[in-house]
């Protein structure tokens, strides 16, 4: 796995990482083995289906609620949490946000952060920016934790090293945990890792989380998690930093009590997490523990783009289960790091666009079979393979030409070889003649089939016109018309 | 996917042939034909038609995508049931020609007005024909099923196509592992991403071979293209036949 | 301020115009049968016990002493108490061996000693889940939020007669959104994770060992 990639890698490369991965024997039995467990704990959750479907109506009408108010929601969340205390930033760019947790931390005279798990902070590669101005940051979710010390990047949003076996792990806690021998029995193995951070916990000036949703009626930030570590991150250290992006909240509190339901039960096949801890301030007069300061920085970084298209929109949506990656057949033989972005999977490929430009992601909508496994298990039905396609004609789209709502890169993709192409294709078949024509072409000659067919004969035999085609045959039956 | 009321058995059906039937599988499409005349009902087959536009359309060509699907279009003149032998191509026509065309004020309506007209074949024998097989060969056979994904999930391929073989005296239909796992084709995908495209296949190929059958019936040419290609590229005894051929041999000998 | 302008200007140009209709969750939720308290109680353990929790039905007049005779059981030495009269009274009813405190003093001025020193921790639930197995505490001044989750163990006293059905039914019954703490936290089950291979492990950041005890609502049979 060492070969794949540790700092970010530009999605130009997808295809040869799509091939090493696939060459990865090892990788895909843990990709697989994972998948299947997944799928097998989320079907067992949503047995009933009647049930099922109408809380996914639910959960999308609220998703849908709050983007169509998100504006509104959004300064109603920054009143709500300034009045309980919490300190509210807004972040543009991934530059913008970084440069807020850097400030954070100075003012506080801050060196060493405990990370609970946060995608939005693997977005911004907020560890990366800190490192290099001294500060030390390190991931506490067991999953992130055994990434960081690989020195990888999360190949998934719910299960960051489901990439490793336990093999992995145990090489590499003996390896850079101090006196510990190699063991693959994972309850010790999570004991190990127990004890390497609790020191941490405990020496940490700043605790840095993600948000799972955020409560603009309360103004009351919704984390969701099984380890115990996302509750300390937020409660020991004496500053608290919440990353989050800008279209995760949700006007009501009772909004959140189907969302939850369906994240836990999408994500892991879990009725519940361990623990849900709803923060709504720091720590209070006359309480004993809890930070004494609460950061909510609030992160567009081109989710804005998304936003101003009525379709792509839905995108944001999302409330980051991973279903769509859990069930998607390109993921399940790639992994996540074959995508070079913070976001793999299904999810990845209609968010990157809109977070790095058509440019460096205009790959990834294409890579998909449009199967449409993911918008069928999505808890909040984006229509996921209508959003790709729509991406597909966007990054093919002339770069000049002038849309509604341009996205950045737009035409990246853009070839004019293709273009004659499917010009060529179109003129045959929209006309009965031209039609008809090949047809005849291809049935007289199939004699000349060529062996080898671009891409399909890698994988398959060649494919071999019949004699005659059913035109012909109806034709000679007296079919009417 | 909504659930959808069909009409009474009607005297006239359209047959849109699917242009991968046309070239590479023709008789299935002169299967299919036969099965609804069986029924009684006569089968009009357009000649001016070609094909509903969707390799264009999942490529992010839109406008060559409108270009071929407008050609269909004004070809179907009667009010008759639309059907189509493969379940993608019914479910491009179905569910995307309506998305494809909306905002055109010509197109638009036409393409919302046909979508309802259009039925994939087992459906349409299903829950229209409702034929009578129960004379049909009742020696014991054993067969996979594929059903195309998008057709799955836009048309209930897949209950239809049980159900089909479920009224076939003597057929057992053997689930494989993943069944409803996509077989990688995704049209241009297996040829943009052929490394990918080729494992997901192999795969499919794996847990159809695991079954012990050596045939798999499917509603999609694509599909069975696909995995019968690569099974014999492997050489791997895995054979698709179209699922109208496939009722057509049970109902062979059948006295008339 | 610039940063806020851009982003909420960028969203008001696009945001769609128009009214929305506000998602009715309590009609969603409205008209499920409504469960009995045996059946609230019930649920709650057996969903509790799943997620790998020892659950024990106490009565009102002897809790503290099925608390001791566990704490006992468990070996705990050092005992953090949430301060109240359940605190003290089970304080009363000790074993010999187990020291107990209450959570007094600021956490910084005593961090280590609470991260390297303390065994179990106990707390009251607010109140509590059946349909997931979910103990709710509410923190404040009398309920530090580091007491249920950095000692080893925890032990959790929860009133039958506070067990409501669903999460909905608790958000609504205790008009949460009017009365939020700084920190409401919902706990159904020790501390665990399945980031190794899939395969779960408890304790791991937070308590390795959860007991409940559900205090058996009066008037019901032992
Ligand atoms: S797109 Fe849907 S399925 Fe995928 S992560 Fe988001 S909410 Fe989950």
């Amino acid at each position: 796995m060492s070969k794949h990639p540790m700092q970010f890698v530009p999605s130009a490369d997808f295809k040869e990482r799509a091939r090493g991965a696939l060459d990865d024997d090892k990788l895909r039995k843990s990709f697989r083995g994972a998948m299947d467990f997944l799928q097998a704990k989320r079907r067992n959750q949503f047995s009933d289906e009647e049930e099922r479907e109408s809380l996914r109506d639910l959960g999308s009408a609220i998703r849908k609620y709050a983007l169509a108010n998100l504006p509104d929601l959004l300064e109603q969340l920054e009143r709500k949490l300034t009045a309980n205390g919490i300190q509210v930033h807004w972040a543009e760019t991934a530059a913008e946000a970084n440069a807020i947790v850097l400030d954070i931390m100075q003012r506080n005279a801050a060196r060493r952060m405990i990370k609970g798990k946060s995608m939005a902070s693997e977005e911004i590669e907020l560890n990366h920016y800190l490192g290099e101005h001294g500060m030390e940051c390190v991931e506490s979710d067991m999953g992130e934790y055994i990434v960081q010390l690989a020195g990888e990047k999360p190949s998934h949003i719910v299960m960051p090293a489901i990439h490793k076996n336990k093999a992995d792990v145990a090489k590499l806690f003996e390896e850079h945990i101090p006196d510990t021998p190699y063991t693959e029995d994972v309850d010790e193995l999570i004991q190990t890792g127990r004890r390497a951070l609790r020191q941490r916990f405990m020496e940490a000036d700043v605790g840095l989380s993600g948000v799972n949703f955020a409560v603009a009626e309360t103004g009351t930030l919704w984390l969701i998690e099984n380890e115990g570590n996302g509750r300390l991150s937020t409660t020991v250290p004496p500053v608290h930093v919440a990353i989050m992006g800008m279209e995760k909240v949700v006007a009501k509190l009772d909004h959140v009590v189907p969302l939850v339901s369906l994240l836990t039960r999408s994500a892991t096949g879990q009725a519940v997490t361990t623990y849900f801890n709803l923060i709504s301030s720091p720590r209070r007069p006359g309480e004993l523990d809890g930070p004494r300061e609460v950061h909510l920085v609030l992160l567009d970084n081109g989710r804005s783009q998304a936003y101003a298209d009525e379709q792509l929109r839905s995108t944001l949506q999302c409330i980051r289960c991973g279903a769509c990656m859990n069930h998607c057949p390109v993921y399940g033989r790639i992994g996540g790091h074959a995508y070079g972005t913070t976001y793999p999977g299904p999810i990845g490929k209609i968010l990157s666009p809109h977070l790095l430009g058509l440019d460096e992601a205009g790959d990834l909508p294409f890579a998909s079979t449009l199967c449409g496994a993911c918008s069928e298990v999505c808890p909040v039905r984006i229509p996921i393979p209508d959003l790709l396609i729509r991406l597909r004609n966007e990054a093919k789209r002339n770069p000049n030409e002038t849309v509604a709502t341009p996205l950045r890169g737009q035409g990246a993709k853009h070839s004019a070889a293709e273009r004659v192409v499917w010009q060529f294709w179109s003129g045959a078949f929209k006309s009965p003649k031209a039609w008809a024509a090949l047809r005849w072409g291809a049935t007289r000659l199939r004699a000349f089939t060529p062996g080898a067919q671009a891409g399909w004969t890698q994988h398959r035999t060649p494919l071999k016109p019949a004699p005659r085609s059913l035109h012909d045959l109806l034709k000679d039956k007296g079919q009417p018309e | 996917m909504q659930t959808r009321t069909y009409p009474p058995k009607p005297s006239n059906v359209y047959l849109f042939g699917t242009c991968l039937i046309d070239l590479f599988v023709p008789q299935a499409g002169m299967d299919a034909v036969r099965l609804m005349e069986r029924e009684g009902v006569s089968v009009h087959f357009p000649q001016d038609q070609s094909c509903c536009g969707q390799p264009a359309y999942t490529s992010g060509d839109a406008e060559a995508a409108r270009k071929v699907a407008r050609a269909q279009m004004d070809l179907f003149k009667q009010d008759w049931p639309i059907v189509v032998p493969s379940g993608s191509c019914g479910g491009m026509m179905h569910e995307h020609w309506p998305k494809l065309f909306a905002g055109d004020p010509v197109y638009g309506p036409k393409a919302v007005a046909l979508a309802v007209r259009v039925f994939e074949l087992a459906e349409f024998i299903v829950n229209v024909l409702r034929p009578d097989y129960s004379r049909a060969r009742a020696e014991p056979c054993k067969v996979a099923l594929h059903t195309s994904c998008s057709a799955r999930r836009e048309m209930g391929t897949r209950g239809h196509g049980l159900s089909l073989l479920a009224s076939l005296p003597g057929v057992e239909v053997v689930e494989h592992v993943r069944e409803s796992e996509c077989c990688g084709f995704g049209g241009t995908f297996s040829l943009r991403h052929p490394d990918i495209s080729g494992a997901i296949v192999r795969d499919k190929v794996d847990s159809i071979a695991g079954t012990g059958c050596q045939r798999f019936i499917t509603a999609d040419c694509g599909c069975m293209l696909n995995i019968s290609t690569a099974a014999q590229h492997r050489g791997v005894g895995v054979a698709g036949t179209h699922m109208a051929s496939f009722v057509c041999e049970r109902l062979a000998g059948e006295s008339a | 301020m610039n940063a806020r302008t851009n982003m909420l200007n960028k969203l008001r140009a696009a945001a769609p115009r128009g009214a929305s209709t506000m998602p009715d969750v309590a009609a969603y939720y409205a008209g499920r049968p409504a469960a009995t308290l045996a059946e609230r109680t019930e649920r709650l353990a057996a969903e509790l016990t799943a997620s790998h929790a020892d659950v024990r039905v106490v009565s009102r007049a002897g809790w503290a002493v099925d608390v001791a005779r566990a704490l006992e059981e468990k070996g705990v030495r050092r005992l953090l108490l949430q301060s109240g009269a359940e605190g003290q009274l089970l304080a009363g009813a000790l074993p010999a061996g187990t020291q107990a405190a209450e959570f007094s003093r600021p956490l910084e001025d005593w961090k280590a000693e609470l991260f390297e020193d303390v065994d179990a921790g106990f707390t009251v639930a607010d109140c509590a889940i059946a349909a997931t197995g979910t103990l709710v505490h509410l923190c404040g001044p009398h309920m530090p939020r580091t007491l249920s989750l950095v000692p080893p163990l925890h032990l959790v006293l929860v009133d039958a007669a506070r067990i409501y059905a669903t999460l909905f039914d608790a958000a609504a019954g205790e008009n949460w959104p009017a009365r939020m703490p700084s920190n409401l936290v919902m706990i159904s089950g020790p501390s665990k994770t399945a980031d190794i291979q899939q395969t779960l492990a408890y304790g791991a950041h937070g308590p390795a060992r959860l007991m409940v005890f559900i205090l058996r609502a009066e008037g019901e049979a032992a």
